[in-house]
């Protein structure tokens, strides 16, 4: 990859970041406001999803499984933040050792 | 916000909780920046490089991405296609954050570049505009740390770590996005938003590009307001 690759790609990414800041100050208090509000749990409900089941282009059912479903019981049992880390990294190491 | 787990973290350390908790999300993010550097240099990226795309890309999924494509021998323009793609979501935390910097005014452009799905996480996972703020700064600072030196020691290992999935290392993401989850669930517009989310992201993986799947999520946004409308009409 060049330099000038990189540099666009930072620009790139960039941008994107900025540019929602700045529009995000020009929405006004109406419906569109309310939906930025909601794009928090939208966002992260996919990205837990795709985390968990994605792979390059199709969805499987694999170890990750595993740690999701600790990371929700744990979650419930009010464990704190790092435990539900440690938690879900171990158990989803122990299902990929077993499940090979 | 008493129950989520952001605030169920003892005071017994010097840390308040929504500082410690993006500390400890950022050494997580440290040992998956490890196998960033180690992808990199197997991809041909050399030090500087590596670290040059952690410092100023500073998007995982993306480096992932443009990383992974130059390795199996694609173009650039398609590793940064497919990399820009992904970052395009942080674009819509900007949206949502931008409420808590907009007094910021020049400042505005250093927190532009910490808009990511973890610091947005722990931003919104609090109740109060100045814990957010402190939360959205101390997460972005700790990961910008880590995931740097992460990247730097990942290069020098090199493949003598090998494959990063063999830990269960990436399942740490989707669980500190599970345990922060709890406030943005907490209404009705809250959960139709992470449900259909959450659908239209799985339904949409086997017919479009990386990337993709997370930008059309926000469309679940649309029947959330509808069901907060219609709540609040009805009421």
């Amino acid at each position: 990859m060049s330099w000038t690759a990189l540099m666009v790609l930072a620009a790139g990414a960039y941008a994107f970041k900025l540019a929602g800041l700045l529009i995000g100050e020009r929405l006004g208090d109406g419906p569109l406001r309310h939906a930025v509000q909601l794009i928090p749990p939208a966002l992260f409900c996919g990205l837990i999803m795709l985390q968990t089941f994605e792979t390059a282009t199709e969805l499987v059912v694999d170890a990750r499984v595993v740690g999701l479903v600790v990371s929700v019981l744990a979650t419930l049992k009010r464990v704190p933040f790092a435990g539900i880390i440690i938690l879900s990294v171990a158990a989803t190491a122990v299902a990929r050792l077993i499940g090979g | 916000m008493d129950r989520s787990p952001t605030y169920e973290l003892n005071v017994r350390s010097g840390l308040s909780p929504h500082r410690r908790n993006g500390v400890i999300l950022g050494a997580a993010v440290g040992l998956v920046g490890v196998t960033f550097g180690v992808l990199a240099t197997t991809a041909g990226l050399s030090l500087p490089k590596a670290l040059a795309m952690s410092l100023l890309v500073f998007t995982g999924a993306s480096q992932f991405a443009a990383v992974g494509i130059i390795d199996a021998g694609g173009s650039p323009i398609s590793a940064i296609g497919s990399a820009l793609l992904l970052a395009a979501h942080n674009g819509l935390y900007g949206m949502r954050l931008s409420e808590l910097f907009a007094h910021l005014g020049a400042r505005r452009a250093l927190a532009a570049h910490f808009v990511i799905d973890e610091t947005t996480a722990l931003t919104v996972a609090q109740d109060k505009d100045d814990t957010a703020r402190e939360a959205f700064w101390w997460t972005g600072i700790a990961l910008f740390i880590f995931w740097n030196l992460g990247t730097a020691v990942g290069v020098q290992l090199g493949s003598v770590i090998g494959e990063p999935e063999v830990w269960g290392l990436d399942a740490a993401f989707p669980a500190s996005f599970v345990a922060l989850l709890g406030p943005q669930l907490a209404t009705r517009p809250g959960r139709v938003a992470g449900f259909v989310g959450a659908a239209i992201a799985l339904i949409a993986v086997p017919f479009t590009p990386a990337g993709l799947p997370i930008l059309l999520a926000a469309l679940a946004v649309i029947p959330a307001v509808v069901v907060a409308e219609t709540g609040r009409a009805g009421a």
